[in-house]
């Protein structure tokens, strides 16, 4: 049994402190904040296997399978629904982009089908099918509550004797040679030390300030936080918006309906880069511009109550795929989601368990196109295709 | 709804709710909220924050002036969608 500190603690640190509880390690869990309040909490709880890359698919297509059974596995109801994403084109040319995305994805598993505008009507009565020719569906796709799927995992991690610390801020570490030995952290004001085996730097907007403390170039894994605002309207009668509804052309915007309460929340591409790290406060630009989309998408939005606006980060590396993989001989990264770490999580936690528990995994994750040692090389992958 | 303590009006919440999860081990105010919804309806918390803040105090033997509040969220009370995008006239 090794000792592993996992820091951060959003989804991708919880559900990998407890894969690799699962997997008899010994795992200290640290956060400097409440668990979720990073990204996860700030989140849109979109789900989808509909990328455009053969490495994003593939992980997303196992993600989905886990996310599928994780209700039963973690004994917790995390309103986990398969409602579906559906894209939609405004031109002929995005039309032929869709049939080369779709084929891509029904080759590795995905059922992605295009449809009409009659069919995309059928499922969001409360689309507007007008400025749209058609749509790519995905019925597989989906959503889940971020809050209780990670007390979910939380739940069980402590269960399996995760020592799982809030409040609890990371300020260095002892190494030796390649090797991290101590991880020194802050806690009611008093600094503390354990001596580890390995360490997971899971703290995806604050990642390069980690990896600064084990001594590594602050950029090395370049991660760029940037604002992703989200708008969320009063509760409206379940079935009208379930799935994440897109049309990508308009500035990726986009609504889902919440699984659990009815209210739609709306989303768009209006990125501010954060002032500093802890910036996440709303605009009102982005609330006008999200609502101009949101009532093209659904006109009868026009007559809904907003009740709340809140900010997040995407934290993003410049091709906007995460860096996943090891950095130093026991010293190892997953981080710079670009805001797919909710939906990548059930499969990022185990692969990177697997991997830092028995040096290898079989999940389908492809280690060289998320190598974090990419940057450096200047190599950069295809820019994973940002949404929801 | 009979014999039920309701602490938040907007996703009915009860007492016994929210002395079970501070029970659980989660006594960040922060945490409960996401988990239970307090202060996530259309009133904004103004009920039920304060209520909260009481059972946290004497649950866990903090002053309720020592437990900090929620973030609070835009819009304050809600806004009609047209109101932002224009055409409210119409």
């Amino acid at each position: 049994m090794s000792k592993i500190a996992v820091i951060g603690g959003g989804i991708i640190g919880v559900a990998t402190a407890y894969e690799l509880a699962k997997l008899g390690e010994e795992v200290i869990l640290l956060e400097k904040n409440y668990f979720g309040s990073g990204s996860t909490f700030r989140c849109a709880t979109g789900i989808r296997a509909q990328f455009t890359d053969e490495a994003n698919i593939r992980l997303m297509k196992h993600s989905v399978e886990r996310w599928e059974k994780l209700e039963e596995e973690l004994e917790s109801d995390i309103v986990f629904r398969q409602t579906g994403y559906l894209f939609l084109a405004t031109s002929e040319e995005e039309v032929e982009a869709f049939k080369a995305n779709i084929k891509l994805q029904n080759k590795f598993g995905v059922p992605t089908r295009l449809i009409d505008m009659d069919e995309a009507k059928e499922i969001a009565p409360i689309l507007n099918t007008e400025p749209f020719l058609a749509g790519a569906w995905n019925p597989k796709d989906g959503k889940a509550n971020p809050f209780k799927t990670l007390f979910a995992y939380l739940f069980r991690a402590k269960g399996l004797g995760v020592d799982a610390r809030e409040h609890t801020e990371v300020v260095g570490f002892e190494r030796e040679g390649n090797a991290i030995t101590t991880v020194k952290f802050r806690y009611n004001g008093r600094i503390e030390r354990v001596r580890v085996d390995a360490v997971l730097n899971a703290a995806n907007a604050w990642a390069p300030l980690i990896n600064e403390m084990a001594g590594l170039k602050r950029n090395l894994v370049p991660i760029t936080a940037y604002k992703h605002q989200l708008v969320k309207t009063e509760p409206l009668e379940p079935g009208q918006a379930e799935p994440l509804i897109c049309p990508p052309s308009w500035n990726d915007a986009y609504i889902i309906q919440d699984g659990e309460d009815g209210g739609i929340i709306c989303g768009a591409g209006i990125e501010h880069k954060a002032r500093s790290l802890n910036d996440v406060e709303p605009t009102y630009d982005f609330l006008r511009g999200v609502l101009d989309y949101a009532v093209r998408i659904a006109p009868p939005l026009r007559y809904a109550h907003i009740v709340r606006q809140w900010a997040g980060f995407y934290a993003k590396t410049p091709d906007s795929n995460p860096a996943m993989g090891k950095l130093l001989d026991n010293f190892y990264i997953a981080a710079g989601f670009s805001g797919h770490g909710f939906m990548m999580a059930p499969a990022v936690a185990q692969a990177m368990a697997e991997l830092i528990s028995k040096g290898r995994s079989k999940v389908p994750l492809d280690w060289e196109w998320y190598d974090p040692y990419r940057f450096e090389r200047g190599e950069l992958r295809t820019s994973a295709f940002q949404i929801g | 709804m009979a014999g039920k303590k309701i602490v938040c009006r907007c996703n009915d919440v009860t007492v016994e709710e929210v002395e079970a999860l501070i029970d659980s081990g989660i006594t960040d105010i922060e945490e409960l909220k996401r988990l239970l919804r307090i202060g996530m309806g259309p009133c904004q918390g103004r009920t039920c924050i304060p209520i909260v803040l009481g059972i946290l105090a004497r649950k866990t033997g903090k002053k309720q002036e020592d437990i900090l509040l929620p973030k609070a969220r835009v819009p304050t009370r809600p806004v009609r969608v047209e109101v932002i995008v224009g055409g409210a006239d119409e």
